[in-house]
């Protein structure tokens, strides 16, 4: 499980990176939509991938000696999805007024800022 | 011990920018009540220094829970030191946006965003969490991103795709860092961090997470081959938006990486280098590009790249020296950069281009103006006794006391750059004489605006001109501050036992 989950994050990582290397904006976003996940999963798998154990301590011993899935990340994975969902969303309607001003979808058009600008 | 009110800073600035929602197409009194808002989040932080000077370190942890389990806010004198930095420029960026941007502008809500920006910087630099220093961090983004794109104007759009992009990227990248650190040190606590970090094993992964953490901040401060969306970004928004941008979002990065390399990895030979050299070549490529540039914002985007080249030199030499060159030159460059933007929305509203070939005879004709504008200019510069020059001396004298000798050479020759753009601007803007401009009738002219806007873009300029004169002549008491916060930086025991208390160190 661990493995297929560290090939995924691998292939999302890559993928993503490719993405954002391609010259339409549209691809940019989802290039930057699919390294949000890879950092989310890699979160995920860092919080330990074990089925049925809950962080919780028995009443007769005082601290968890066995391998436990670890909540902290689980906090950590829904906060960094919300942040990237708004983050995203923003992100789609900014390419949309680009591709409405400047009528292109070639990010080597963009060149009104490198011009002498009053 | 518990002081809930250090995050008095945060809380304020949300509070004020709930309030300003309220009135939201009510331009006027949203300007008076953020003149307000703002005058008191100074006094507010200039109080937090003080507590910070008498008490020493103060902590918060949130809802009881103790370091490391819950969420800590950390104020010691650097942190301190930036919120106060924070709200002096966040006021005079204010004062000058009542006068300088456009009432369709500020009916799209650029007070209370501008509010939520300065929350955020509050909070980056008051936490004591790497975690939730990665929320305040999108929290500034997210407000940043708004701001660039108010108004929605052709060089608007496409700034700040360019902005939007590397931002989004240097998260991804700050998100994976957090992510693999947690894995092997099991702990968000930066000062918990500090101690688990030292004894990992697997030295490489650290490196790893350590070069993970320098692109991540990286992007965000413009250092070497990071920097290209800065210049291609800053002179699109308003001129007062710019000036917040320029002053304090590039030096959010430098702070935390100032922050997570002294506390958490301590740079070995490899790391310093790698600064080192980063360091030369972002003095270098900010310096001759500023040289290049025809459009004044232009020019001052390509000169904060040139001087974030001067920080990230202090943090390659790492002496304790080093560190108050870097803390000194931090202090005066915000203020700085923030006129300097500030200053070139003053000319355009009396020109109407920002050309400097086009400009001219700006001397002859206001010649009170000039010399306001020359004191942000000079203290770029650093000629002594002006602010920048201060912080360049330690700079050198630590490198030579290291034998960096190259590296000097590389400051003196920023330096040399800089003071090559600021007579390039004097001449070209000041002393030449006027071109004939043809009236535009998009632009209002200062001559044409109301004279309480008039003196709204004026106050500010002569107040941050003030604080930069204090800086420079006052230099012994910013120098106290500076050695003060850089002996807590470089040893961070003090920070470590304020957080986890003391019983927690182990030798």
């Amino acid at each position: 499980m661990e493995l297929l989950l560290v090939i995924l994050i691998g292939l999302l990582y890559a993928s993503g990176i490719y993405m954002m290397l391609r010259r339409s904006m549209v691809k940019l976003i989802i290039g930057l939509i699919l390294l949000g996940n890879g950092a989310n999963m890699l979160i995920f798998l860092l919080g330990r991938i074990v089925k049925g154990k809950p962080p919780i301590i028995d009443s007769a011993s005082k601290m968890l000696t066995e391998v436990y899935a670890d909540p902290v990340p689980q906090a950590l994975i829904l906060t960094a999805i919300v942040i990237s969902f708004g983050l995203q969303s923003f992100a789609i309607i900014l390419v949309k007024r680009a591709y409405k001003i400047t009528k292109t979808d070639d990010l080597d058009e963009l060149n009104t800022t490198d011009e002498v600008y009053e | 011990m518990n002081n809930p009110y250090i995050v008095l800073p945060v809380i304020f600035q949300l509070f004020s920018a709930i309030l300003l929602m309220f009135f939201w197409f009510r331009v006027n009194t949203q300007r008076l009540i953020s003149i307000i808002c703002s005058l008191i989040s100074v006094g507010i932080a200039g109080w937090l220094l003080r507590e910070v000077l008498q008490h020493g370190i103060l902590t918060m942890q949130a809802g009881e829970w103790q370091a490391p389990f819950g969420i800590t806010f950390v104020a010691d004198a650097f942190s301190a030191t930036m919120v106060l930095l924070t709200a002096i420029s966040g006021m005079a960026v204010t004062v000058f946006s009542t006068g300088a941007i456009r009432n369709a502008r500020l009916k799209f809500g650029y007070f209370p965003i501008l509010n939520f920006l300065l929350m955020g910087l509050n909070g980056a630099f008051l936490t004591g969490d790497i975690f939730n220093l990665y929320v305040w961090f999108e929290i500034i983004i997210i407000a940043s991103f708004v701001l660039i794109t108010i108004g929605g104007e052709k060089a608007q759009i496409e700034g700040a795709i360019k902005y939007v992009t590397m931002n989004l990227l240097a998260s991804a990248i700050f998100l994976t860092a957090i992510a693999i650190l947690y894995g092997m040190a099991g702990s968000l606590n930066m000062a918990d961090l500090s101690g688990q970090v030292a004894q990992i094993e697997n030295r490489g992964l650290v490196n790893v997470v350590a070069i993970l953490f320098l692109v991540g901040f990286g992007i965000k401060s413009a250092i070497f081959p990071l920097y290209f969306w800065l210049p291609a970004s800053y002179h699109t928004p308003p001129p007062a938006i710019s000036a917040i941008f320029g002053g304090l979002l590039t030096k959010v990065g430098v702070y935390a990486l100032l922050r997570i390399f002294t506390l958490i990895f301590i740079p070995d030979e490899f790391l310093g280098t790698l600064l080192v050299i980063i360091a030369a070549l972002t003095i270098l490529s900010g310096g001759l590009g500023a040289i290049l540039q025809v459009n004044l914002r232009k020019i001052f985007s390509y000169l904060i790249v040139c001087h974030i080249g001067f920080m990230i030199a202090g943090l390659g030499i790492y002496t304790e020296l080093a560190i108050v060159g870097v803390i000194f030159y931090l202090i005066h460059d915000i203020i700085v950069k923030t006129n300097l933007f500030l200053v070139s929305g003053l000319i355009f509203k009396l020109k109407g281009t920002l050309n400097i070939m086009k400009l001219g005879g700006l001397y002859k004709k206001y010649p009170v103006f000039s010399l306001l504008m020359a004191i942000p200019l000079f203290s770029l510069v650093g000629i002594p006794p002006l602010s920048g020059f201060w912080g360049k001396l330690f700079l050198i004298q630590s490198g030579y006391a290291e034998g960096q000798i190259i590296l000097i050479g590389f400051i003196l020759l920023g330096s040399f750059l800089t003071l090559w753009v600021a007579g390039k601007i004097w001449t070209e803007v000041f002393w030449k004489d006027a071109v004939d401009l043809p009236k535009k009738m998009n632009v209002k002219y200062y001559r044409e605006l109301k004279p309480f806007k008039q003196r709204a873009m004026v106050i500010p300029i002569v107040l941050l001109a003030g604080v930069s004169l204090y800086i420079g002549f006052g230099a012994e008491h910013i120098i106290l501050l500076s050695k003060q916060i850089a002996a807590e930086l470089m040893e961070p025991t003090a920070y470590i036992e304020a957080v986890l208390g003391s019983k927690s160190i182990t030798p």
